[in-house]
């Protein structure tokens, strides 16, 4: 059989499960594939190919034994924030080069425990920070769509390996946008669950109370079904959510009957290119006609503070996670001194990036004394508000829809050395990571061969009625089924 | 909110970061600019509201204080830019 690579997990599992193939197999024509596309794209930090033919002759074993799970034998590449034992845990920052992580995360222990296939690591922007992956201190990843364009970030890796079949689906992490607007701009699916779904244990900090992990995958069933293994309490996370995880694909019908939708207008203007809007309006007719209540006139006032919010709150958490970078327990350590101090500014200096230093610097501001009440609690204050304002409004609606990004994919370098007009790329998404609820971009159009993405927005803890609307609309268009031309 | 080379080398400084004169005046720039966009949110009032620190009612969350293994001293010294025996090398931290 050709072309395994380009199964989806649902295609694979029941292949497997038949026994016509074997995932040994499988992860083979994954490697090989990923070998052929990979010097074009770049899309992995590390490829562990040794452990992942282990891993695969080990699922074969339990399929012949009997036992198959949903994500048996199938291999899943993992952005290079997770930590993954015995395989280098990079955050794509040359202070964790060589750091080898002595055990795995939650969701790494999770996929091992269904025998799943573990291919390598993805790039990223550098500790998540950016919406390129060309903060990545490594390399940068390129748009499968269009070799001169950037994929998105942070998950940029991620969303680029999947978009090329590299592998069957992956995992990504997401704090501002950072799984949704890289989906978006790679045509394929990505899953932002409810802050507290998945557990943080193992995913290197970047801004505790808005990180959260979730799937990114080649279609809406794929999304729920690593869902189902990868959320779920956990008492090594004391912000993990103990509520009941439902089989997430169950709420996938393929009709919108009675389900309310609002369209927050402020999500449509300033900057926003022309054709994302018309792809959305001809996207949002598409589910008005599955049997959805669309309410065109919905608004969400105080979109317009979620940036500033967002960019006091992030980079504040962040400057007090990546206080630990010191050089001393792991990771690059300067070593031309024998001053302490000395050693641990250098350490920084020749280990982070710019955009890291530009975070840790404003989040380092915004708590100091004298500054701490008019931006970190401020923005906390404001953070209230959205939140609530969003509450109002599930009062009304079951979902919010809305574009992914203003714009398709730009050009490698056009922000780059333009902070203020790289955070607006995830003007759209970071509202929702302020309100901690969960969000889906699912494909939704092109223009000029450039991907567009959706956003659907739910209420806390139901991915369910966003993955419903997902799979309905991906079942009445063929977006997801368009490959890049690599 | 224009800040001066003095404000960005104070910040470093409490961060424990270090800058090359470039990146001083750099962030001095960079980071001016985006204290700008910041000044929207003094238009909102919010005098009387509770701030959020995390997006889910979750609070105290405790467990059962069972012991349970430590990771291997070995592995985690394995990731030790400088070690000494079974312990990490530091520079001196008192003169």
């Amino acid at each position: 059989m050709n072309d395994l690579h380009q199964l989806t997990i649902g295609q694979a599992h029941q292949l497997l499960k038949e026994k016509r193939i074997s995932s040994v197999e499988l992860t083979k024509a994954s490697l090989a594939h990923l070998a052929k596309v990979e010097d074009k794209v770049r899309a992995c930090v590390t490829i562990s190919e040794d452990t992942a033919l282990k891993q695969a002759r080990e699922a074969d074993k339990a399929i012949s034994s009997g036992k198959i799970k949903p994500l048996t034998g199938i291999p899943a590449l993992i952005k290079d924030v997770m930590c993954t034992k015995s395989i280098r845990t990079t955050c794509s920052s040359k202070i964790l080069e060589n750091f080898i992580p002595p055990y795995d995360a939650t969701v790494i222990e999770k996929l091992k425990a269904e025998k799943a296939v573990i291919l390598g690591k993805t790039n990223m922007d550098e500790f998540a920070m950016g919406s390129s992956t060309e903060n990545s201190a490594f390399f940068p990843t390129r748009n499968p769509w269009d070799l001169g364009r950037v994929p998105g970030g942070s998950s940029g890796g991620s969303t680029v390996a999947v978009a090329t079949d590299e592998a069957i689906y992956a995992l990504g992490s997401d704090t501002g946008g950072s799984i949704r607007q890289p989906a978006g701009f790679c045509s394929v699916v990505g899953l932002k669950p409810t802050y507290g779904r998945v557990s943080r244990f193992g995913l290197v900090a970047f801004a505790s109370s808005l990180d959260q992990i979730g799937p990114v995958t080649k279609n809406v069933a794929d999304s729920a079904l690593v869902l189902n293994v990868i959320a779920g309490h956990d008492n090594r996370d004391s912000t993990s959510a103990p509520h009941p995880v439902p089989d997430f694909t169950k709420s996938l019908t393929p009709d919108l009957k009675n389900l309310r939708l609002g369209i927050p207008k402020e999500y449509f203007v300033e900057g926003m290119q022309k054709e994302v809007r018309v792809s959305m309006e001809t996207a949002i007719n598409k589910l008005e006609e599955l049997g959805a209540k669309v309410d065109w006139d919905a608004s969400l006032p105080l979109t317009k503070y979620a940036l500033a919010v967002y960019y006091i709150i992030a980079p504040s958490e962040a400057s007090a996670n990546l206080a630990r970078y010191d050089g001393v327990k792991y990771g690059f350590s300067y070593q031309d001194t024998n001053n302490m101090w000395e050693a641990m500014e250098k350490t920084k200096q020749f280990g982070f990036g710019a955009e890291v230093k530009r975070r840790i610097m404003l989040g380092t501001y915004a708590l100091s004394a004298g500054y701490y009440d008019a931006y970190y609690l401020k923005a906390q204050k404001v953070r209230t508000l959205i939140r609530r304002e969003f509450a109002q409004a599930f009062d009304k609606y079951d979902a919010l829809v809305t574009p992914t990004s203003p714009t398709v994919p730009f050009k490698l370098g056009e922000k780059a050395d333009d902070p203020i007009q790289m955070y607006l790329s995830d003007v759209c998404t970071l509202p929702i990571n302020i309100a901690g609820l969960p969000a889906i971009s699912v494909p939704a159009g092109f223009t000029d061969c450039l991907p567009i993405g959706m956003q659907i927005i739910g209420k806390p803890f139901d991915e369910e009625t966003i993955l419903r609307i997902a799979f309905a609309y991906e079942q009445a268009t063929d977006w997801h089924q368009r490959k890049p031309p690599i | 909110m224009k800040l001066s080379r003095e404000e960005v080398k104070h910040i470093a400084l409490l961060a424990r970061l270090g800058l090359s004169e470039d990146e001083i005046e750099k962030f001095r720039i960079q980071l001016s600019n985006i204290l700008e966009n910041f000044e929207i949110l003094k238009q909102i009032d919010t005098n009387d509201l509770p701030p959020t620190a995390q997006s889910i009612d979750l609070q105290n969350v405790l467990r059962p204080d069972e012991p349970k293994p430590s990771y291997p001293v070995k592995e985690i010294l394995d990731n030790a830019p400088q070690r000494e025996g079974d312990c990490f090398k530091t520079r001196a931290v008192l003169e």
